[in-house]
């Protein structure tokens, strides 16, 4: 048995058996190894990552026959709690990069993986938390080729933190830009507004507040294939995430020089977040989400997108909130419940709940 | 100082220090109803109450007949200008 | 939501908004001279801009917005020594989320937070009392604020901080009373206000009584009101009926939430733990006598200021500041000199503009779109000067 030969039991598989994360597990060495092979590798499991190089190689050519253009985009997550209903920060960390390269018009194909682990972190979260990103890279379609892990000292990080890069390719004919906005467009979205925003706070155990809501965490790249096979002259899209859609609307605004008019009444939110956002003070066109792209399109493309988008999973409460006119320019409006209008603003730091 | 909301009581949590279930639009959250519990209205009679609940207190029962009133009020109103424009708009 | 939907009924805005222009051709008024409502209170500043009330009324009425805004008129001083208090090492500073962001002369608590100290936002202060059983070995210290609406919740927590026997939870009391300052609003000569849109909330919790004066000494309308925009457009539509047929009276178009003799249990928690300061300091409008809140002798083990020492310095707003003036009414918020300009959101240099319900605030996110517009346009105009 292994036991009896010295070289095989060197070069044992790793197998992980301290239950929490030490300084040595970032230090290069054996426990290393063992962390990336038994948590690491053993979850993400694909063919580019098992080469186990110190870089992860691509076949060009199969990457030009989808495309024109390389799209790449990097993000950081940092988010607290790490578990919350609907989702955890691997979920997060997959599925933003992912959406981020999705409303490119982009097809997404891989994934780096960075993480910056606190000691002390235990073991178990940390599979918890690859399992999730396996599965959200498989629900993506995407796989996760190479990555580093480092750990540092209680203190210098918050349980862990997360980078991802993602890449992928821009279709030969796919043109979206925030600019592109133009008056007669239609805005449109995939579904309710605030759920992430609004369980995040909810997972605050000091306001004490009992909610079922879950965060929309989800990959967005299927639905905007959809869309963009219905509609290739889709102009606009972003995913609303911190600043929630107030704020892509906001940004496209500004990129395009028009002025955006949504109508509050048309904007679908969900009973428990409206209730969250009520008794709180929280204004729900700012909360943030992770499973809605906004997309500004023309006009006479606007039934194919919504017949292309509900027939989706992701989209299946996809509706018109607004139009694209020329003044004013640079500004959001919102067409009140109540009949009168007023304009939506960038948020300035981050909304407080208020008791005024 | 005034974000107060309509919520609805649904359990009665700790009656000797006045605590109970809210209900607001499918969210729940624990809330001190001393102000609207006296000798006609004991605790354990407050349950499917709405009140108006301000920082985790109810601050007052909501009045449904008073709600229908108002809103009764605006409605007749709507009702009586109706009638007028159709009034006006038959006159040659 | 019920209770809560039916009073944002379009609909019924427009019935409202066609009976207030008839009203109005009888009653006189010219473009210098409008017809001046106030809203006293932040809470129906914040409904006002938020479901644009304003531009459904006539050009002849003008809201001006009132001084009810608790965390505005805050001094400077007094979040100073709520910042020098939650820098104490063994203490847990417990707030509303709204007051987290008020400029004291140094830093704000959210500031001081980031700084190190223990700054914990709740919902409610039974919240910090949680965390005094929780923390025995620390001091909680609720920064309490607010008028008299929230001033019940305040007394019937120090109530159950006293029958829990707790000697870890003290409150930072700023809490200030509505009359005086409607009062002294209607004393100030350069005011012309032709009726009053009164809070609500704090008529839940004193009755009607306490507004008697305004329509009985002063001759003025009033009317409680609740806060979904169709409340606020109805007590419009009163006063503005009150004006046309020469009235002054006191309405109650909340009767849904207001009983007339307000609530006895509320008054009565706030009897047993209150008392009025002789004198307390509004930021932006001086001392007003009779308007603060106390603590009283028998619950001074629950009382910060008598536990702890702080700087209480008086300081004074920045020069350029007009606060007081938005404040009393006096001017609107682009009126004020460094509005939008040196004075943001981002950067506020007083209250008006931190806290999400003063006038500022509301005018600069919401935007009254005629005004801010043409205030951009005029901005824009100046820095394309060579």
């Amino acid at each position: 048995m292994s036991s009896s030969n010295p070289k095989a039991t060197r070069r044992r598989s790793g197998i992980l058996t301290s239950e929490t994360i030490n300084m040595s597990h970032g230090g290069g060495g054996k426990a290393m190894r063992d962390l990336i092979e038994d948590v690491i590798l053993k979850s993400f499991d694909n063919q580019e990552l098992l080469m186990m190089e110190d870089q992860a190689r691509v076949d060009l050519s199969a990457l030009t026959k989808l495309g024109d253009r390389l799209a790449i985009t990097t993000d950081s997550y940092v988010v607290d709690p790490i578990f919350f209903a609907g989702g955890d920060i691997g979920k997060l960390a997959v599925c933003g990069t992912v959406n981020d390269l999705a409303v490119g018009g982009a097809i997404a194909l891989y994934l780096t993986c960075s993480f910056i682990i606190e000691e002390g972190l235990p073991v178990a979260d940390l599979r918890r938390i690859t399992a999730s990103m396996k599965l959200a890279a498989d629900a993506a379609g995407v796989k996760i080729i190479t990555g580093d892990t480092k750990v540092v000292d209680r203190g210098a990080a918050d349980k862990i933190f997360i980078n991802t890069t993602g890449i992928g390719i821009i279709p030969k004919h796919i043109n979206v830009g925030a600019q592109l906005a133009a008056p007669g467009d239609l805005v449109l979205i995939n579904g309710y507004i605030g759920d992430h925003g609004a369980a995040i706070v909810g997972a605050r155990g000091d306001l004490a507040i009992e909610n079922d809501i879950e965060s929309d965490c989800q990959p967005l790249n299927g639905i905007v294939e959809s869309l963009l096979a219905a509609c290739p002259q889709v102009h606009c899209m972003r995913d609303a995430t911190r600043g929630g859609i107030a704020t892509v609307l906001n940004e496209f605004a500004i990129s395009s020089g028009c002025c955006i008019k949504i109508d509050e009444a048309a904007i679908p939110i969900r009973t428990e977040v409206r209730g969250m956002c009520e008794i709180l003070g929280l204004d729900a066109l700012y909360l943030a989400n992770e499973g809605k792209v906004v997309i500004i399109l023309p006009r006479d493309q606007a039934s194919a997108a919504l017949a292309a988008m509900r027939n989706h999973p992701a989209g299946l409460h996809s509706t018109i909130i607004g139009e694209v006119f020329s003044t004013p320019a640079e500004t959001v409006i919102l067409k009140t419940v109540f009949g009168g209008e007023r304009i939506v603003d960038m948020l300035v730091g981050d909304q407080l709940p208020r008791i005024c | 100082m005034c974000l107060g909301i309509p919520g609805q009581i649904v359990e009665i949590v700790d009656p000797e220090k006045n605590l109970a279930k809210v209900a607001i639009s499918g969210i729940r959250r624990e809330v001190n109803i001393t102000c609207i519990v006296d000798q006609d209205h004991p605790i354990n009679s407050c349950l499917g109450e709405w009140v108006l609940v301000h920082v985790g207190f109810a601050m007052s029962r909501i009045e449904e007949e008073e709600a229908k009133k108002t809103l009764a009020l605006l409605q007749e109103l709507g009702e009586a200008q109706k009638e007028l424009d159709s009034m006006t708009s038959t006159i040659i | 939501m019920k209770y809560v939907d039916e009073f944002r009924d379009p609909a019924l805005a427009q019935t409202l908004v066609r009976e207030i222009n008839e009203l109005v051709e009888v009653i006189e008024f010219s473009k210098q001279r409008p017809i001046q409502l106030m809203e006293f209170c932040g809470g129906h500043t914040h409904t006002i801009f938020r479901y644009g009330i304003e531009q459904l009324l006539p050009k002849c009425i003008e809201l001006v917005h009132g001084p009810g805004c608790p965390v505005c008129v805050l001094p400077m001083g007094r979040v100073d020594d709520c910042v020098s208090l939650a820098q104490r090492p063994e203490v847990i500073l417990t707030t509303f989320g709204d007051a987290m962001r008020v400029p004291g002369s140094k830093m704000s608590l959210l500031q001081a937070k980031a700084d190190g100290a223990d700054v914990r936002m709740v919902y409610s202060p039974l919240d910090a009392l949680r965390l005094a059983h929780e923390n025995k070995n620390r001091e909680v210290i609720f920064f309490a604020l607010g008028f008299e609406t929230t001033m019940p919740s305040t007394a019937l927590t120090v109530l159950q901080a006293e029958a829990d026997g707790l000697d870890n939870f003290s409150l930072f009391c700023n809490h200030i009373t509505t009359v005086p300052i409607i009062e002294s609003i209607l004393n100030t000569s350069d005011m012309q206000l032709d009726g009053f849109v009164a809070p609500g909330h704090v008529s839940m919790v004193v009755g009607e009584k306490p507004f008697n004066f305004v329509a009985e000494k002063y001759r003025k309308p009033i009317v409680i009101t609740g806060f979904e925009p169709l409340d606020i457009l109805q007590s419009i539509w009163l006063l503005i009926k009150q004006i046309a047929e020469q009235r002054a009276e006191v309405e109650n178009q909340y009767a849904r939430v207001v009983a007339s003799r307000g609530n006895r249990q509320a008054l009565v928690a706030m009897e047993r733990v209150f008392e009025l300061r002789e004198f307390f300091e509004w930021r932006g409008l001086g001392s007003i006598d009779n308007s603060g809140i106390k603590i009283k002798d028998e619950y001074a083990r629950f009382d910060a200021e008598r536990k702890f020492a702080v700087p209480n310095v008086k300081i004074t707003d920045p020069k350029s500041c007009q606060c007081g003036d938005v404040l009393r009414g006096a001017i609107k918020p682009w009126q004020c000199k460094v509005f939008a300009g040196a004075c943001t959101p981002e950067t506020p240099m007083g209250a008006l503009m931190v806290s999400s319900e003063g006038a500022c605030a509301a005018y600069y996110n919401f935007g009254s779109l005629p005004e801010l517009l043409a205030l951009k346009l005029a901005r824009e105009k100046q820095e394309a000067l060579p």
